[in-house]
């Protein structure tokens, strides 16, 4: 899908700018993958023993699919509130840049903080990477509007998602159930994997996934802190050491 | 419409655990936008640290499978995993095809072994 030239008479008001944002969703593979992870996630919270409704309140409220996984897994596995919210704290930091480097985008001069609070709302990984794909081909007075109606459409793909992967989950046989339950953590490896830039990144990545089950022999109620920051401080320290390195071999 | 909303303490604790700690980083980025250094070492930490948490995250689901995913054997899904990985990295890094490849070879091995 191609969006107009932007001197074209499909700007000229905001409402059609959201709805050229919303048709975007079928723009991107991104979305698939999105689709994907949702079906999983509502799949996880039925098995979890989470209700349908709670389920969508999270999706739309907190709208960010780390975050979703880790309140449903560890409050599903008896951790306390207060290690959920640590661990939701800290995956969410890295939500703290990108509405810091996608805001600008749309910013202009008659802009109020006020306009841009469902935009960071509505920014998660997937809207954060699209922004920076279609806004080039959106007026700068047309974007806020434009990324509303992504956004928005993004949320309801999800919701749909989270509605029929909770009901196949509580329907389906043992073996089709498994498998949509699997969706989560392949479609989270290989997205996480992807958005490794840096070794820190790779090392963090490696080392969290075999750090874990060591951790859980701890059996500390507080196993994915302890392996988080242990892995993330060790990659930390190996690129701090390579900058080290190369900084003196220059 | 009480078994679509469940109890309300558990959507007590979704605002708690969930919605407060993920909101407070988009409105502090909204607030104080700008003058941040996407590549500090602050964030290179904050970000490693985030990743591993995931990583664990996905660990836990594969090693202490929840519901129907704990009927397939260890294996199996480990196996899919790496099934998975393999592919993904074969396809230059397709998070579907990856995706696609880890259902394949679990479903196949869990129907197989009946």
């Amino acid at each position: 899908m191609a969006l107009p030239p932007l001197d074209s008479q499909q700007w000229q008001t905001s409402f059609r700018a959201f709805l050229w944002g919303a048709r975007s969703i079928g723009a991107t593979v991104l979305t698939l993958v999105l689709f994907a992870t949702y079906l999983g996630i509502g799949a996880l919270a039925h098995d979890s023993g989470f209700s349908l409704g709670w389920t969508l309140a999270s999706t739309a409220f907190v709208w960010a699919g780390p975050a979703q996984i880790i309140v449903i897994t560890t409050l599903g596995s008896g951790a306390t509130v207060l290690q959920s919210a640590i661990a939701v704290t800290v995956s969410a930091i890295r939500l703290f840049p990108m509405v810091v480097s996608v805001l600008p985008m749309m910013r202009t001069e008659t802009t109020k903080r006020w306009h841009l609070i469902l935009v960071a709302h509505l920014t998660a990984v997937t809207l954060w990477v699209e922004c920076f794909r279609f806004l080039p081909q959106v007026p700068r007075n047309r974007r806020i509007a434009f990324v509303h109606g992504l956004g928005c459409g993004l949320v309801c793909v999800c919701l749909i998602a989270n509605t029929i992967g909770y009901t196949l989950a509580a329907n389906l046989s043992p073996l089709l159930a498994a498998g949509i339950l699997m969706l989560t953590p392949l479609a989270f490896l290989f997205s996480t994997a992807r958005n490794c830039r840096e070794l820190a990144d790779v090392i963090a990545l490696v080392l969290g996934l075999l750090l874990f089950p060591v951790a859980a022999l701890l059996n500390s109620g507080v196993d994915i802190l302890v392996s988080g920051v242990v892995a993330g401080t060790i990659a930390y320290g190996v690129h701090r050491l390579r900058a080290g390195t190369v900084r003196a071999g220059a | 419409m009480s078994s679509f909303i469940g109890d309300w303490h558990a959507l007590a604790i979704l605002f708690v655990a969930g919605v407060i700690p993920n909101q407070i980083w988009r409105m502090l980025g909204l607030w104080f936008g700008g003058g941040i250094d996407e590549n500090s070492e602050l964030l290179v930490w904050v970000r490693a640290v985030a990743t591993a948490i995931l990583a664990g995250i996905i660990a836990q689901i594969v090693v202490q499978p929840p519901g129907a995913l704990a009927s397939v054997p260890d294996w199996l899904r480990y196996g899919a995993v790496a099934a998975g990985f393999v592919v993904f990295m074969l396809t230059r890094r397709s998070i579907f095809a990856g995706v696609i490849a880890g259902e394949i070879v679990m479903i196949a091995g869990k129907y197989w072994l009946g």
